[in-house]
């Protein structure tokens, strides 16, 4: 591998290797000294054009903990504010000797074209546009498969705004590679216009959609959306697609809940079920920790590719 | 000596089972005499075959001693000196050494000894989860061409080899049967 792009176009093999590798590189994040030296003399560099905390940090860890050196790019106060064009802040970071750029863009597609300009660095979409987000859809399946044991066969619902969700993408291409059904549930206005052509089931119905399913994996409402007249209001969401105890029923006995975060708890996460209380399972926190394992395969995967045996 | 089980030439046996069998035997006695008995001794197998060797070196130091001796299993991918110079990068296994290695006898076990680098890797990897009393290093084989000044402990065999020659160990857990054979790397055969 060369870089990481989207899930869509990672065999499945890929997947696995990178599942594993988490798994294995997990037991770092338990010891006293959370560091290996694997990655000693390699630069990550984040480029990140929309907000992000948890992500970008995440990568930053993960960088650190394996020893790589990880340099934050600040857009906002950055050339890119003098006007810089996306292509020539690229070739800057490669002649910096970035061995891997972590790229988060508004703009679909963005990093496609970073990882067919760059011929020494390795892309890592962190996010861009509605399109895909790999490594949050790595860490879901992680924690769907360290806690149910396997990816084959298991019903995953993704519940909200699929249309404007790029974690939903990445969710679906991954999960479908590596065996899982995946449904996709939510208000008519908030599922992809080209769901038809995607490999789910689709349905406007929570009651429905849950049934038996073992996996809920709850997406954020972008309450930005409501704006533009997707959402008639909050609480109607709420009471029709929110995820509670209640909701939950419909769900098979033991379902794992999942949420990328951040959550507006209240609107499609009921506080109750985001604290697993009543014996609910959740593992949003589990998630974020997965996402350290996953990031730190990513770089291990990239990085270890001598740069002369690949064009 | 011609392995009559395999179909190439170049095959020879160098250890049977109750070669290896002796030969452990006696490696376990050994750690018991220089350490004095097996008291604060953890046996830590490189992945992959120094995994059941260390399983093995268990049983027959609680049969000298009647202490079990915990034993755990150590991935050195990580900490490999080669990262970065094939064509993907190698396959990880995770580690599990079952006690907190800080102030013990650290006997770490593995089959093959050769350039140094792996024990070099591996003693790297135990340093950063704990601060060992002291580490010491058994194998089954020595077959010599170190490359670093690193010495093992206890040796099964000591087999000078050439270079182009590639010593197998097979362990009845991972490949049905104990036994060592010797052969040329294949470019050489012939």
């Amino acid at each position: 591998m060369r870089h990481l792009l989207t899930l869509r176009e990672t065999s499945a093999i890929d997947i696995r290797y990178l599942l594993d590798t988490a798994e294995t590189l997990k037991e770092i994040l338990a010891r006293p000294v959370k560091k290996v030296p694997t990655l000693r003399g390699r630069a990550m560099i984040t480029l990140f054009y929309e907000n992000s905390t948890r992500t970008r940090t995440s990568f930053e860890l993960a960088a650190k903990f394996m020893s790589a050196e990880a340099i934050n790019i600040a857009v906002a106060q950055s050339s890119v504010a003098k006007g810089e064009s996306l292509k020539d802040s690229l070739l800057t970071l490669q002649a910096l000797k970035a061995d891997c750029i972590v790229m988060r863009h508004s703009v679909s597609g963005t990093p496609e074209f970073a990882a067919e300009l760059l011929k020494h660095t390795s892309i890592v979409n962190a996010g861009d546009g509605r399109h895909e987000h790999p490594t949050q859809g790595l860490l879901d399946m992680l924690t769907m498969r360290e806690i149910k044991g396997r990816l084959e066969g298991l019903e995953v619902a993704i519940v909200g705004d699929i249309a404007h969700s790029r974690v939903a993408r990445s969710n679906i291409w991954g999960l479908t590679k590596m065996g899982a059904k995946v449904r996709l549930v939510g208000p008519r206005t908030l599922l992809p216009p080209d769901a038809d052509r995607l490999p789910v089931k689709v349905y406007d119905n929570l009651a429905k959609g849950l049934d038996g399913a073992d996996v809920v994996n709850v997406l954020r409402l972008q309450t930005e959306r409501m704006e533009r007249g997707l959402l008639p209001s909050l609480r109607e969401y709420s009471r029709l697609f929110g995820i509670s105890p209640q909701s939950l029923k419909y769900a098979a006995p033991d379902a794992l809940v999942l949420h990328p975060g951040p959550m507006n708890r209240g609107v499609e996460i009921s506080a109750d079920v985001a604290d697993g209380k009543f014996g609910i399972h959740a593992a949003i926190e589990e998630q974020v920790t997965n996402g350290i394992a996953v990031r730190m395969a990513t770089l291990y995967a990239l990085m270890g590719v001598s740069s002369d045996s690949e064009g | 000596m011609s392995d009559s089980q395999n179909d190439s030439d170049d095959v020879v046996q160098v250890m049977d089972s109750d070669d290896i069998r002796r030969a452990l035997t006696r490696i376990a006695h050994e750690v018991v005499e220089k350490n004095h008995g097996a008291q604060n001794i953890v046996l830590v197998g490189i992945l992959t075959r120094g995994a059941p060797l260390a399983e093995r070196l268990s049983k027959l130091l609680f049969q000298i001693e009647n202490i079990p001796v915990p034993v755990g299993k150590l991935d050195i991918g990580l900490y490999r000196d080669d990262y970065g110079t094939s064509r993907s990068p190698i396959s990880l296994a995770p580690s599990d050494i079952p006690v907190d290695i800080t102030g013990k006898t650290i006997v770490l076990v593995d089959e093959v000894m050769f350039t140094g680098r792996t024990v070099r890797a591996a003693i790297a990897a135990l340093l950063d989860m704990g601060r060992p009393a002291n580490i010491q290093l058994a194998v089954l084989l020595d077959r010599g061409h170190r490359e670093l000044p690193i010495r093992a402990d206890f040796v099964g065999k000591n087999l000078p080899t050439s270079r182009n020659e590639y010593i197998q160990v097979r362990l009845k857990e991972i490949d049905g049967e104990d036994r060592v054979v010797i052969r040329k790397a294949k470019g050489d055969a012939q």
